[in-house]
């Protein structure tokens, strides 16, 4: 393939805090990479592991959840439960075999426009050093080869 | 069968120079259950909105998506424009293609196929929303104070001013709190008792008001507009509508050798008393433990003295359910006990005091009647030594952060002294002086060139008694050298702390309090008097240390709040919140335990017989504040937000 590979990045991101900083990256004008694909929930306490394992399963080569600060959450603790789900999940992803890399857990304020840029660049170029996250087509390629049986 | 709209707007150049609007527009239209699909130049404008409106009346829409700015900027906006085109408010989503895709990315090929996919994906979500309506909650509207400090009385007389009825409950005998023990209060010397005491009476008058002392809040049930709460009264074995406050029974009883609590043991009183004399209610209490019919079944005195026949040895305490649609916190604070302190000699030298003992001391209606005494032999002090900061600002034996009224209140009682005792010499070691109010840097400098008070930046090391002195060693670090003072009476400003009670009674209410015990508020900056659950309001001390005016200036911003809340007979929500499927509910309280509001209750679900079948979750649509935790952590996906359903964001995420 000669075009280059360019990296989907798919970001679960609460309202208040994350979405709201990217805005300000918008609205600063700021220039990050145009890879990312944001979709908004009102807390990361609303974020399933299994949005995660969709987004990759539907071709996605990087997610990205990012929230509001710990103690800062617009809801109190939704945060702090992502926090914890996020670890046990994460256990899971190396158990199943998915690179704990290709999933980033974040805080990033309202205020942090930069840095919400900054990191959507970092995860970008990451993700282009990693390659095409292709373990789903595989799987799916083994699935039918088999059940032809 | 899906009729979505789609409404690309150009934004000027916002959006147009960076996304090539027609290509949307284009593959938008092809996209399956997409009716109409437009583009326009700003359809934030009158013109724009009508564009949209008029396309959901002729096509009969039923979703519409508009592909713009952030939809914190104009969901509202285009909420509204839906609702009057007769659409559901709550079948719209914002594609958000400015803020988070022409204003950041400079290609415009790579901003154009972002924007096709962010919208195409948003088009996939609106397919799947539901109609919502605004949950409509009814509000009861009368207020509960808890607390009858200046706080408290202040938040009280603001909702009765309004009009509303108000029950304000206080646990001593008396309302007051603790501005009834200060002397004169910074930064105008103002007598404390005198600006306090027609406020208390006025709360007491009030008609929209009823005062309840002696009374304490024992559970609070129900949610915003709709609380349900049970208050005990004590018995004060006095019949409140008989007394006349004349004063007979305390003059004759007996029992005349209890420590003054309101006095802080400075001085005594007998078993029936009321805290002090300026009281209100002015109805004095019979103190059970100590009073000696209580005890053995003698005496009677008080009965036999009172000329109207008030005295009820018979009383019993009294509970009553009222319910509130808001509740104002207002429960104040305590001081901390400064014996932790060895070294300052507290409890051990009776001539070492508190800065509420000296209020009590320079006070006109004090045990002293104004005059500086010491407590040992009631001669006047000559030096007094003043040590701030002890035990605020402290993380080994006190408390971390500043009790914020004591540089004041330090400056004052020296000031005070200096007044009441010509000639004296006041000593002050300090560690900064934190004077950061209105007239309050001024009020400082006056103790120190008017009233020749001598500060010295420094901390004690150690307070002990010698020929017939206390004498305090210490340090004066801005002269670099040792120093030591022979005071007649020490002086402590002590840490202002919540409450003894204050974390039992946060769980028992069921607002969060900090490592300290203060309670905790929604937001420090911008929603300092409301607290995570909604309907209950915090003002005064017990949020956290503050003076006489922030108090009262908390206490009419609670106020404020609670007239907002009252201002219509219904209180509208927005519906996005979650909903319980009790078919497939298992009852495992995962999502009770998950939600920060406490707004998951059990259900008991019966069979026609009354017969319990099982137990399931049920939100509380007038609590619920749409976080989603809740519907994460459901096992059997039994729960699902309204907004944010698990349909809708499985199809964002597909459509990417």
């Amino acid at each position: 393939m000669s075009e280059p590979f360019e990296p989907k990045i798919v970001a679960f991101v609460c309202t208040y805090c994350t979405y709201a900083g990217a805005d300000l990256a918008g609205t600063s004008r700021l220039k990050y990479a145009p890879n990312v694909r944001i979709v908004r929930l009102p807390c990361t306490g609303r974020i399933s592991p299994m949005f995660i394992l969709k987004a990759l399963q539907k071709g996605a080569d990087s997610v990205l959840v990012s929230g509001c600060h710990p103690g800062d959450c617009h809801f109190t603790a939704g945060n702090y439960h992502a926090r914890r789900r996020w670890t046990v999940f994460r256990a899971l992803l190396s158990f199943t075999g998915i690179p704990e890399e290709r999933i980033r857990f974040s805080w990033v304020s309202a205020a942090e426009g930069a840095k919400f840029a900054e990191m959507i660049n970092e995860i970008t170029e990451q993700t282009r050093k990693l390659g095409p996250f292709t373990q789903y087509q595989e799987l799916q390629k083994v699935i039918e080869t088999q059940s032809s049986y | 069968m899906a009729k979505i709209g789609v409404f690309v707007c150009h934004c000027g150049e916002n959006i147009a120079s960076k996304v090539d609007t027609g290509i949307l527009v284009k593959s938008l239209s092809d996209h399956p259950g997409v009716e109409i699909c437009q583009e326009y130049k700003y359809f934030c404008s009158d013109p724009g909105q009508e564009t949209v409106k008029r396309a959901i009346r002729e096509h009969n829409l039923t979703g519409v998506v508009v592909a713009a700015c952030s939809p914190r900027m104009h969901e509202t906006t285009f909420r509204k424009a839906c609702a009057e085109a007769g659409l559901n408010p709550y079948m719209l989503e914002l594609a958000n293609i400015r803020e988070q895709c022409s204003w950041v990315h400079s290609e415009k090929d790579q901003a154009t196929s972002k924007a096709i996919e962010i919208t195409r994906s948003l088009v996939e979500k609106v397919k799947r929303n539901n109609e919502l309506k605004p949950i409509s909650v009814p509000v009861t509207r009368r207020a509960l104070v808890i607390g009858g400090g200046i706080a408290g009385i202040q938040a009280a007389l603001d909702i009765a001013g309004a009009g509303r009825e108000v029950v304000l409950v206080e646990r001593e005998p008396s309302i007051g709190g603790h501005m009834s023990q200060l002397s004169e209060t910074f930064p105008t010397l103002d007598c404390s008792q005198c600006i306090l005491t027609p406020r208390m009476v006025e709360a007491i008058q009030h008609p929209k008001i009823t005062v309840m002392t002696y009374s304490e809040v024992e559970e609070v049930d129900g949610y915003i507009g709709n609380f349900t709460v049970k208050i005990r009264t004590k018995a004060r074995y006095v019949d409140m509508s008989k007394c006349t406050g004349c004063g007979d029974c305390i003059q004759k009883c007996p029992v005349k050798k209890i420590s003054n609590e309101f006095e802080l043991g400075l001085s005594n009183r007998t078993a029936i008393y009321t805290p002090f004399a300026q009281a209100v209610p002015n109805v004095p209490v019979i103190d059970k433990s100590r009073c000696t019919y209580f005890k053995n079944g003698k005496c009677k005195i008080c009965e036999k003295s009172c000329q109207i026949d008030a005295i009820d040895f018979e009383q019993q305490e009294s509970v009553e359910t009222i319910e509130f649609g808001a509740i104002v916190v207002a429960t104040g604070f305590q001081i901390q006990d400064t014996s932790v302190y060895g070294e300052y000699g507290y409890g051990k030298y009776k001539d070492v005091i508190t800065g509420l003992h000296f209020e009590r001391l320079a006070s006109a209606s004090g045990p002293t009647a104004g005059k500086i005494q010491r407590p040992s032999d009631g001669k006047e002090p000559e030096t007094v030594v003043f040590i701030q900061c002890a035990g605020s600002r402290d993380p080994s034996k006190g408390v971390k952060y500043c009790s914020k009224i004591c540089c004041m209140y330090t400056a004052k009682h020296a000031m005070l002294y200096a007044h009441k005792h010509h000639g004296s010499n006041s000593k002050i070691f300090y560690m900064d002086i934190r004077a950061a109010g209105k007239g309050y840097d001024e009020f400082t400098r006056r103790a120190i060139e008017e009233d020749e008070a001598d500060y010295l930046r420094g901390r004690v090391s150690k307070v002990f008694e010698e020929n017939g002195k206390l004498i305090v060693r210490g340090v004066d670090t801005l002269l670099g050298k040792p120093v030591e003072v022979a005071a007649d009476m020490v002086v402590l400003a002590t840490a202002m702390t919540p409450q003894p009670d204050a974390k039992q009674f946060a769980k028992r209410i069921g607002i969060g309090y900090d490592e300290y015990g203060f309670f905790n508020e929604a937001h420090l900056k911008l929603r300092p008097v409301e607290t995570a659950k909604a309907g209950i309001y915090l003002c005064g001390a017990c949020q956290s240390p503050k003076d006489i005016p922030d108090s009262v200036s908390q206490a009419s911003a609670a106020a404020a709040k609670v007239l907002g809340l009252f201002s219509r007979e219904q209180l509208e929500r927005e519906p996005v919140v979650a909903a319980v499927g009790e078919a497939t509910c298992a009852g495992c309280w995962g999502c009770v335990y998950a939600c920060p509001y406490n707004a998951i209750e059990q259900k008991d679900i019966r069979d026609r017989n009354g017969n319990l079948v099982k137990q399931v979750a049920s939100v509380n649509p007038g609590l619920c504040q749409g976080c989603g935790t809740c519907v994460t952590f459901c096992r059997s996906n039994s729960i699902d937000l309204a907004g944010f359903t698990e349909k809708q964001i499985f199809a964002e995420v597909m459509a990417l």
